[in-house]
């Protein structure tokens, strides 16, 4: 069922303590700043973060992890030179932390979606990141097990959608967005424009309405160069 | 940079080499039409010497092929980042696509060729080069394990000694490998190294003998007689 929703606010009332949130972006580019703005406001806690990264700087996921809403980031890159939010949690012993190979963490939020179950792949055979899990010799090479990650609700950012829920996203911008969509129960969008039914050319639809259940209209959203400034 | 006094000798330069030295060299190397991706730091550094004749398509990770140099001034666009995080900008011809399928190109062996810097690189090819395993360390891994397993090509770009003297070529990583035997050629300061079955053979040297370099990397090297 798709919403059209009017707030950010609204847009992420329902979500629970305790709840796996998957947050779209690369560093800042696709981030939902908006959507995870109203996320901390509405007291949401308890979460297992899905994103790339930690946090950067003192906005968006690093805020969310400065007050303590995150019991768990599953990432591949959570240290940076300004992650200090998420360092200083870390060494603290106040957050836990699943470190995903890049590829890996695409693939699993891939798998989720599309209803896999799991998959081998030569990704991380050998270092200490596939310890414990099972592996295969499989087309000539070593092959670690790894299985698919749910979520309950994605919070992403695109360009625009159209009355179906269709959504385009911009540049670089696109990253997690498409996968985690197809990856959460539920999927709540931010976009710099809505347009009519019919206003988005049907061959060139990146996410098709099926996976999103709310979109809201944040102004601007679709360009990151202020915040990424 | 070429002052190849001996035909026999290996030595092709009668210093070692600085960094865009390197790079020049290993952008030589990259066969026309190729697709690669640099990887962050010094690799970087090499398209400052790609030429419009060998048409080399950069991927980076995070989404895009067709990657133009970093952006400046009014070029600034958020939206528009490398796997560093860089703004950079698009050529004409570039493409955009999710993180599955960007990393389907890698994990799917579509990339011919990665470049990367390592910490340590083992004689059968192992490469760490995303953690020292230090305690209280954070680790970070990004898509160092991915590129490292799904190139056709993995070369490794950095200085050859560390900066208490030593060798980064080792018999086998005592930093946490990115991945096993997945190093096909080290290109280094002192000379470029390739590694395959037979073990490590040295193509080139700068600024030193085979035989002085061997008294530097504690695995045995041979000299190749053919370029790599």
């Amino acid at each position: 069922m798709l919403n059209f929703v009017d707030s950010v606010q609204d847009a992420v009332a329902g979500i629970k303590d305790g709840s796996t949130v998957m947050i779209g972006g690369f560093g800042n580019a696709g981030q939902p700043f908006e959507l995870i703005d109203a996320l901390l406001e509405c007291g949401a806690t308890d979460l297992t973060v899905v994103n790339n990264n930690a946090g950067q700087g003192d906005q968006g996921l690093a805020l969310l992890i400065k007050e303590g809403r995150v019991k768990k980031m599953i990432c591949s890159f959570p240290r940076q030179s300004d992650s200090w939010h998420f360092d200083a949690k870390y060494k603290a012993g106040q957050i836990e932390l699943e470190l995903v190979p890049q590829g890996n963490l695409a693939e699993r939020i891939r798998a989720a979606g599309a209803g896999i179950g799991g998959f081998f792949t030569p990704t991380g055979y050998g270092t200490m990141l596939a310890e414990g899990k099972e592996t295969r010799f499989l087309d000539g090479k070593w092959q670690v097990f790894e299985t698919p990650i749910h979520a309950d609700v994605a919070l992403i950012k695109a360009l625009k959608a159209d009355g179906k829920g269709n959504l385009v996203y911009r540049k670089t911008a696109r990253n997690f967005g498409p996968i985690m969509a197809a990856a959460a129960n539920h999927t709540i969008v931010q976009v710099s424009d809505i347009v009519p039914t019919g206003g988005l050319d049907p061959e060139n639809i990146v996410t098709p309405g099926i996976y999103v259940n709310s979109i809201v209209k944040v102004a601007g959203s679709g360009n990151t160069a202020e915040k990424a400034a | 940079m070429s002052v190849q006094s001996n035909e026999k000798s290996l030595q092709t330069s009668a210093a070692p080499l600085g960094r865009d030295d390197l790079a020049k060299l290993v952008a030589r190397d990259i066969a026309p039409g190729s697709f690669v991706n640099l990887g962050i730091g010094q690799p970087t550094l090499v398209s400052n010497y790609l030429t419009e004749e060998q048409n080399i398509t950069l991927h980076t990770e995070n989404g895009m092929l067709g990657m133009g140099p970093e952006a400046k001034g009014d070029q600034i666009d958020g939206d528009l980042i490398n796997a560093g995080k860089i703004p950079v900008t698009e050529l004409p011809g570039a493409s955009y696509f999710h993180h599955a399928d960007s990393f389907a190109i890698m994990r799917g062996g579509h990339l011919d060729i990665c470049v990367l810097g390592a910490f340590q690189v083992s004689a059968t090819g192992d490469l760490a080069n995303w953690h020292t395993g230090a305690p209280g360390a954070i680790p970070a891994v990004g898509g160092a394990m991915d590129l490292a397993t799904g190139a056709k090509d993995v070369f490794v770009m950095m200085t050859l000694l560390t900066r208490e003297g030593a060798s980064k070529i080792v018999d086998a990583c005592t930093y946490p490998i990115t991945g096993v035997g997945c190093v096909t050629r080290v290109y280094t300061d002192k000379a470029v190294f390739l590694i395959g079955p037979d073990g490590v053979t040295v193509r080139e040297t700068f600024g030193c003998t085979l035989e002085e370099l061997q008294d530097l990397v504690p695995v045995p090297l041979k000299a190749t007689p053919a370029a790599g």
